[in-house]
């Protein structure tokens, strides 16, 4: 057992959890997007779940700490919560806002977020990146929004976890990141009807099961055969 | 009984080293002339391979025996294509900017009638009462080359030539010594990391020897991507073996059997160049199996990483290695424990690999001795920009920024003001004039919100808008972002929006705070050093040269004139001579008419500002004026034909 003090309040942790698992399980929340529960090596991407740990310079993202006997943690400090907001805010400037029509609305991560470190969806400071990308993902089944997209990942995560032969990946890269599909099965093969495991980990629904009519009329685009021909390679 | 196994590993190498010594230089060397031509990248870019073509072809014709000898780059950019002659009985001659003419002409002159041409002459090589020498010049004398003592003066591709000059000397001597001594040898060194951060390299060994893993490995990351760095190219293409022997005393210490050189594919002479150097070195015993009858074995690979700036970082290095997508990883844990394959991974630089052959040879009181208390050795930067004499600099750490554009480098050409100095590449700063006695050293440039980097340097003049250089380098890192985290990737694409505004006079008085604000988030927030350091020519920029950030913004003027929406030209009527044509046949939008008293005006609403009649103006009207902010120009109507 690990003895350690978080915001003043002394907690025992079990090892084998990380310091964001810890924090989260004695009601202690700290933001997080990209982290979840069994990985063995969190992203650390989504620059969220950052906290403060005496001795140690800066901050530092607790997802990727292993609890020490004696660790002396801040969750609420300024500095932590100035670049948790700064953060979220870069996360909701190249997001399309768009609650009221969205699946997500009242179970969003972003909205919890926001609520919890009081920043309003719209960011006034920041020009909207709007998202000019015609990038469609071009799957049988699923549908893709890189507009509302925050890149945490977790749909890749779980599509590795559950497919021998995973058909997620990032593509493109820096700020024209998107979500890919990879993979040269032919679509009556394809697992992802069944499976929709990405669908149900977003947490902004931006990738999702097309509707019926729409997912028997697909064709391979261009995207669809450049990404497939990366799979073969 | 098989007596040679006996041996041990320095009399293996004086055998080998023997047998170098014949091949390298024959005795009747001494008698014909011998023509080096520096053949490294940029020499060829300028014309070296024309020149070796022409000096070839002349010597057939002229019937003479000579060695044409291609050798690296003497880091001399501004001389290229650059020469060096040794012909019997004069000293070595070197030659600047050598074309297929001159070519032919010094081997007329010089080869066949004895006269050195003076005219072409950079300096001599050595001591002698004829022609100055390069002790002479302080672009020569200010230098302390120690990495780079080889560089240009021996043909890469010859391992002969290396080991006659005393190459792999280091390395027999170092598999005689416990590994543990050796680390101890180059922890008291203090030599540092060169790559940028200036990690203790003898620490880093230290905890990858301690390391239980079993299969070690050593990285060479020569991944160069700073724009206008190439001091790593330069290395490889030059002193390949220098290189190599660091790679494997560093591999015996730590006890690793696999190193990479990991090399971009854009450098493909560079690949080459050590591709060929570890063959050679492989083939005699150097590399290999049973390093000089040791128990030692190191086999060398090369691998040509695609490009992306990302991966000099070390963690997205491994990823990319691996087979996947060069994106950084979260640290700790370190590649020294955690790397390749999950094995324990010594990265190094390549400049700090060719440091330790030299460090093994005169011993660690001596390296200590060289350069900065904290900051040890020597330190290679690439100075480009508005410098009279760019290239390849070599000097003691500690010496000042001054120091190295004025005196090394000549200052600013063309009588312009120095107004600031960008080291570190796009991590960097910019710092302006009052850092000028700033000591290089890794400690120094950090404090002034620099950082040593891997040595780009970029240097300025009066005509560079502070602005703009912000906006370049934040377009660049903005490109090589990958995209893995949020600070970095959505992050420094604000900054780069907000800064593209300013400079097209389109900024906020709220902008600066927003700059400033988002770039510290940006440093402290981000995954990797990529976007940890992303903000710093932002952050410098507006630390010492916020007026110009004002200027662009409340009054649209850029001080530099230098951003084309901001600026303006215009025909001054009294200075324009009547009748001349000149701006008007070399602009390419026909911008320009005639106007009242025959005299030119330029069309505001066709003009794309670039420049070419104030170049084309006679220099004694001076006419064409430029102004900013671009409201200043008169307009002047078009009259109806």
């Amino acid at each position: 057992m690990i003895q350690l003090t978080i915001d003043g309040t002394k907690i025992v942790a079990q090892p084998g959890k990380n310091l964001l698992q810890v924090c989260l399980e004695n009601d202690v929340y700290v933001p997080h997007l990209c982290h979840m529960e069994g990985m063995e090596d969190p992203p650390a991407s989504c620059r969220l779940c950052l906290v403060e740990i005496e001795g140690v310079n800066g901050t530092v993202a607790s997802c990727r700490i292993a609890p020490r006997d004696g660790m002396v943690v801040t969750t609420q400090s300024q500095a932590v919560r100035q670049l948790q907001r700064s953060a979220l805010q870069l996360l909701l400037s190249a997001h399309r806002v768009d609650c009221r029509n969205c699946a997500s609305n009242k179970r969003c991560a972003l909205q919890q977020m926001a609520k919890f470190l009081k920043v309003p969806l719209k960011v006034k400071h920041l020009d909207h990146l709007l998202d000019e990308t015609d990038y469609q993902l071009n799957h049988p089944v699923l549908e893709y929004d890189p507009g509302k997209c925050v890149l945490c990942g977790k749909c890749i995560y779980v599509c590795t976890r559950q497919q021998a032969h995973p058909v997620l990946t990032f593509a493109r890269r820096g700020f024209e990141t998107v979500i890919g599909f990879m993979g040269s099965t032919p679509p009556s093969e394809l697992p992802c009807l069944d499976c929709l495991a990405c669908s149900a980990i977003c947490p902004v629904s931006a990738i999702y099961p097309k509707k019926p009519e729409a997912a028997s009329s697909h064709s391979p685009g261009p995207a669809d055969q450049r990404l497939n021909g990366v799979g073969k390679q | 009984m098989n007596l040679h196994l006996e041996k041990s590993p320095q009399e293996r190498f004086a055998a080998l080293l023997e047998k170098a010594g014949e091949c390298a230089a024959p005795e009747q060397r001494d008698t014909i002339p011998r023509i080096y031509i520096g053949m490294a990248t940029c020499g060829l870019a300028a014309g070296a391979a024309e020149t070796k073509a022409a000096f070839e072809e002349v010597l057939a014709e002229q019937h003479i025996e000579a060695d044409i000898i291609p050798v690296g780059c003497l880091g001399h950019c501004y001389a290229e294509p650059l020469v060096v002659i040794e012909n019997p009985g004069f000293p070595a001659i070197a030659y600047h900017q050598v074309t297929p003419g001159k070519a032919k002409v010094l081997v007329k002159s010089f080869l066949v009638e004895g006269d050195p041409l003076f005219e072409y002459v950079l300096a001599a090589m050595e001591e002698n009462d004829l022609i100055p020498t390069v002790a002479d010049f302080p672009r020569f004398n200010l230098e302390q080359r120690i990495v780079m003592r080889h560089c240009g003066v021996i043909d890469p591709t010859d391992i002969n030539q290396y080991l006659v000059k005393g190459g792999y000397a280091s390395l027999a001597r170092a598999l005689s010594l416990p590994p543990e001594e050796i680390i101890r040898m180059v922890a008291e060194a203090g030599l540092r990391g060169r790559g940028g951060a200036g990690f203790p390299t003898g620490r880093k060994w230290e905890l990858a020897k301690a390391d239980p893993g079993t299969e070690k490995t050593v990285i060479c990351n020569a991944d160069e991507g700073d724009p206008g760095a190439y001091m790593d190219r330069t290395l490889l293409e030059s002193d390949p073996h220098q290189l190599l022997e660091g790679l494997a005393i560093c591999a015996y210490c730590v006890g690793a059997a696999k190193a990479v050189v990991y090399v971009r594919a854009e450098y493909p002479l560079a690949v080459e160049t050590i591709t060929t150097a570890i063959d050679q070195a492989r083939d005699a015993n150097l590399l290999g199996r049973s390093i000089l009858g040791t128990s030692f074995d190191l086999e060398v690979t090369v691998f040509q990483g695609s490009g992306a700036f990302v991966c000099g970082e070390e963690t997205a290095l491994i990823q990319s290695v691996e087979g996947k997508r060069g994106m950084p990883q979260h640290r700790p844990p370190y590649p020294v424990q955690h790397g390749l394959w999950d094995q324990p991974t010594v990265i190094n630089n390549v400049k700090t690999l060719s440091t330790i052959p030299t460090i093994i040879e005169h011993g660690s009181q001596w390296f200590r001795s060289v350069g900065a208390q904290t900051s040890p050795g020597t330190a290679i930067f690439s100075v480009v920009g508005k410098v009279i004499h760019p290239g390849l600099v070599e000097i003691p750490m500690g010496t000042t920024l001054g120091t190295l554009i004025f005196n090394i480098c000549g200052g600013v050409p063309k009588q312009k003001q120095f107004k600031a100095v960008q080291i570190g590449g796009p991590s960097g700063g910019c710092l302006p004039e009052s850092f000028l006695d700033t000591p290089v050293d890794f400690d120094s440039l950090t404090q002034a919100g620099a950082m040593m980097g891997s040595g780009g340097m970029v240097v300025m003049d009066e005509e560079s808008c502070m602005v703009n250089v912000a906006r370049y380098f934040l377009e660049f890192t903005q490109n090589e972002s990958c995209g893995k985290c949020t600070f970095c990737r959505l992050g420094t694409r604000h900054l780069l929006n907000i800064l593209d505004r300013i400079t097209k006079g389109q900024g906020k008085e709220s902008d600066l705070d927003v700059l400033d604000s988002l770039a510290r988030d940006i440093q402290r927030g981000s995954l990797c050093g990529l976007g940890k350091t992303a903000p710093n020519p932002v952050l410098t920029s507006l630390n010492y040269f916020r007026s110009e950030y004002q200027a662009h913004i409340s009054e649209k003027r850029c001080p530099a004139m230098m951003c084309r929406t901001l600026t303006a030209f215009y025909i001054d009527p009294d200075k324009c001579a009547r009748g001349c044509e000149v701006c008007v046949g070399c602009c390419p939008v026909e911008a320009i008419f005639t106007a009242k008293g025959r005299k030119k005006a330029i069309d505001q609403s066709l003009c794309v500002k670039c420049g070419e009649c104030m170049v084309s103006c006679p220099p004694e009207y001076d006419a064409v004026k430029k102004v900013s902010p671009a409201e200043l120009a008169p307009i002047v109507e078009r009259p109806e034909s």
